[in-house]
């Protein structure tokens, strides 16, 4: 049995003109400390599937789900109460920005506090000491001082230390990150990564690292769901991942890697933008940044085809880097992205 | 924290010498005269008008005349009323008790009611619950105080018979003003059917003075939770688990209260404006109808004095208002 089990997850958001659909379709099966990656560019809807697991979306969403389970539990079928008890002691999260993230009217001490009376209990002493020892665990140096900090005297790679601190405080057997390193200094991301990874270790929870850095997803992930305009368009493990993308949204995504890119002058782009809720193609929503868009891309909207494992959205899947399209026989395999900057058709 | 105090304190000195000004040349400015008014119909000689008018020493220069004022005023001395020959200062004192008695209750009751109330309808925003309360206190906002006051005293007064029409204790009791509160001064002496009078007494006054603060706190409690709600660190809480009631209430109100505080220290100088009209509606003697008759009457010292007073308690109040952000909001005091 999975320790989150989800199956066709779906957001809706109302708005003036009607329902936006921000995520479709999600599946994600994270086994007890597995170490997962979901990645996609800014408006795929990554954030959106994690917080409605989380229940943390504004109650203008409506969540939609085949199955939504957390260690056996219906999420959906939970009371309220029920479902706290879960989020933030068995499943928790970071965010995106640390800075913003934490109280500002609170001390450092009293927020983790705070989460670990609500789940774990015990003397306001224990707590204390508990609070210490996750400082000291997540890197913080002199913790006793640090304690009684307000936010707004920590910098941003500390508030995610402490964010960390508090999301870890009550053992979870989950931890989601929802960008945890994008709103912080270069130096500073690689020394958050390695935190969390080496707490996955130290504690064994499964991790979902959300991001949109491939280079990321390849030194931390096992298995990556790549998200695109709030479709789940490939599921894999990072190995065959990074050897044989089925989706050409993903081998896009890892041929934009400086690695990658071998000597080309200038680095490969995908053209074009995430389509946002009035600009939606018909067809397959890629199709207007697809070097291998067919008549048929752009007119019939693509479905998994019942015996691929990583469920590629996509009519021409991949095989061994080749795309089966018709429109790919001009497309030199050498050299993706021929014209990085041509013009993108509607 | 003391010297955050001392450079809020230093920031009062230009903006009082600016009062004494306007309540200075305010009274003077108007029409009218004092020797002529007390004159009356009859009218006075011009030997006995220049007699009077040196006696009061309006006939030095407004220069000098405003020297002296500031004179008195570092001394304490407000001079004394032109009417009753009382120093201003001891008629001031007699009466804002009463002023500040009604006031504070009408404070407290446009928090106690205001502050839930907007919590509520943020909420609850976009609902029936949400429109029915920002649609009373639009209403309660909008409403002229003498028209609400004599309305209410219709129906609580002169129809129900539950509240008193006017005045501030029932006249079976006598108390001895100790600190000018009857609420507090018959609890002194022990006197329990006393303290319920003037409660009683005070029913009426405090809900018509409160009812424009009450109607600007509950909306600007409603639209700073709003902006607090939005928040990441209110969906941190979330993500801690924490119940609805505790994310709400501790998490969001104690942010969005920053505001919140300010305006409730801005109502503080229109409940004493407001207090004139309610004072009036319900015979309250309370500096606001003591003013009134000193404007009438166009007393300068007592006028100057009393104005001087009001604003030196607003600022005082003002003060107190910036010290309690440092209280509420740590990103302040530090």
């Amino acid at each position: 049995m999975a320790l989150l089990d989800i199956e066709g997850l779906s957001v809706r958001f109302k708005t003036s003109s009607g329902l936006f659909a921000a995520v479709e379709g999600v599946d994600i099966n994270v086994d007890r400390g597995e170490v997962w990656s979901i990645v996609g560019e800014s408006g795929s809807g990554k954030s959106v599937s994690m917080l409605a697991t989380m229940g943390l979306l504004p109650w203008t969403a409506q969540v939609t789900a085949d199955k939504m389970a957390f260690d056996g539990q219906d999420l959906q079928q939970l009371s309220s109460r029920q479902r706290r008890r879960i989020v933030g002691g068995e499943m928790s999260m970071i965010f995106q920005e640390p800075m913003s993230s934490l109280n500002p009217c609170f001390t450092v001490g009293t927020q983790i506090d705070e989460m670990i009376k609500q789940h774990l209990g015990g003397s306001r002493k224990e707590r204390h000491e508990r609070a210490l020892d996750l400082l000291a665990q997540v890197g913080i140096p002199d913790p006793a001082r640090r304690i009684k900090a307000y936010p707004h005297q920590m910098s941003g790679g500390m508030s995610q230390r402490v964010m960390i601190a508090m999301a870890i405080s009550c053992n979870p057997r989950l931890l989601i990150a929802d960008e945890p390193t994008t709103a912080l200094d270069v130096t500073i991301q690689a020394q958050i990564l390695e935190l969390l990874l080496r707490l996955q270790e130290d504690t064994g929870m499964a991790l979902i690292l959300i991001t949109h850095d491939m280079g990321v997803v390849a030194e931390t992930a096992k298995h990556v769901v790549v998200q695109y305009a709030g479709r789940q368009v490939e599921k894999q493990d990072v190995k065959s991942l990074f050897a044989n993308p089925r989706h050409p949204y993903t081998e896009a995504l890892l041929s934009a890697l400086p690695e990658r890119a071998g000597d080309q002058d200038r680095l490969p782009t995908i053209p074009g933008v995430v389509p946002g809720q009035h600009d939606r193609p018909s067809g397959c929503l890629f199709n207007p940044r697809c070097r291998y868009a067919t008549e048929h891309c752009r007119e019939v909207e693509p479905v998994p085809a019942p015996d691929d494992p990583a469920r590629t959205l996509c009519h021409y899947p991949l095989e061994d880097g080749v795309s089966p399209s018709p429109a790919a026989a001009g497309v030199a395999r050498d050299n993706p992205q021929s014209s990085p900057h041509r013009e993108v058709r509607p | 924290m003391f010297k955050f105090f001392l450079i809020k304190l230093a920031q009062l000195v230009p903006t009082f010498i600016g009062v004494t000004i306007v309540a200075f040349a305010f009274i003077r400015l108007l029409p009218g005269d004092p020797i002529l008014l007390m004159a009356g119909e009859r009218g006075i000689s011009a030997e006995r008008y220049a007699q009077l008018e040196s006696q009061m020493g309006f006939d030095r220069s407004l220069v000098v005349q405003y020297l002296d004022f500031l004179k008195g005023l570092l001394h304490g001395d407000l001079g004394n009323s032109l009417v009753t020959h009382a120093p201003v200062m001891d008629e001031f004192m007699s009466r804002f008790p009463a002023t500040l008695e009604l006031s504070l209750f009408a404070l407290a009751f446009a928090v106690i009611i205001g502050l839930p109330a907007g919590v509520l309808a943020a909420v609850k925003r976009g609902k029936t619950l949400d429109h029915t309360i920002m649609g009373v206190s639009l209403t309660g906002y909008s409403m002229p105080i003498f028209w609400w006051g004599l309305l209410l005293i219709m129906l609580f007064s002169s129809t129900l018979g539950w509240t008193p029409v006017s005045g501030r204790i029932s006249y079976m009791y006598f108390i001895e003003p100790v600190t000018g509160f009857m609420t507090i001064d018959s609890l002194i002496a022990g006197d329990w059917g006393a303290f319920l009078s003037a409660l009683h007494y005070l029913i009426l006054p405090s809900i018509v003075l409160g009812t424009i603060p009450l109607a600007v706190i509950a909306r600007q409690t409603r639209s700073s939770m709003l902006e607090v709600l939005g928040e990441d660190y209110v969906r941190t809480a979330r993500a801690k688990g924490l119940s609805n009631f505790r994310v709400i209430m501790v998490h969001t109100l104690r942010n969005a209260l920053i505001s919140v505080v300010t305006v409730i220290g801005l109502q503080v100088g229109l409940l004493l404006a407001g207090a004139i009209l309610t004072e009036t509606i319900f015979s309250w003697p309370g500096i606001g109808k003591w003013m009134i008759d000193a404007i009438s009457r166009r007393d300068y010292p007592s006028v100057q004095g009393g104005l001087v007073l009001i604003a030196f308690i607003v600022m005082i109040v003002n003060l107190l208002v910036d010290l309690a952000y440092g209280v509420i909001n740590p990103r302040i005091r530090h």
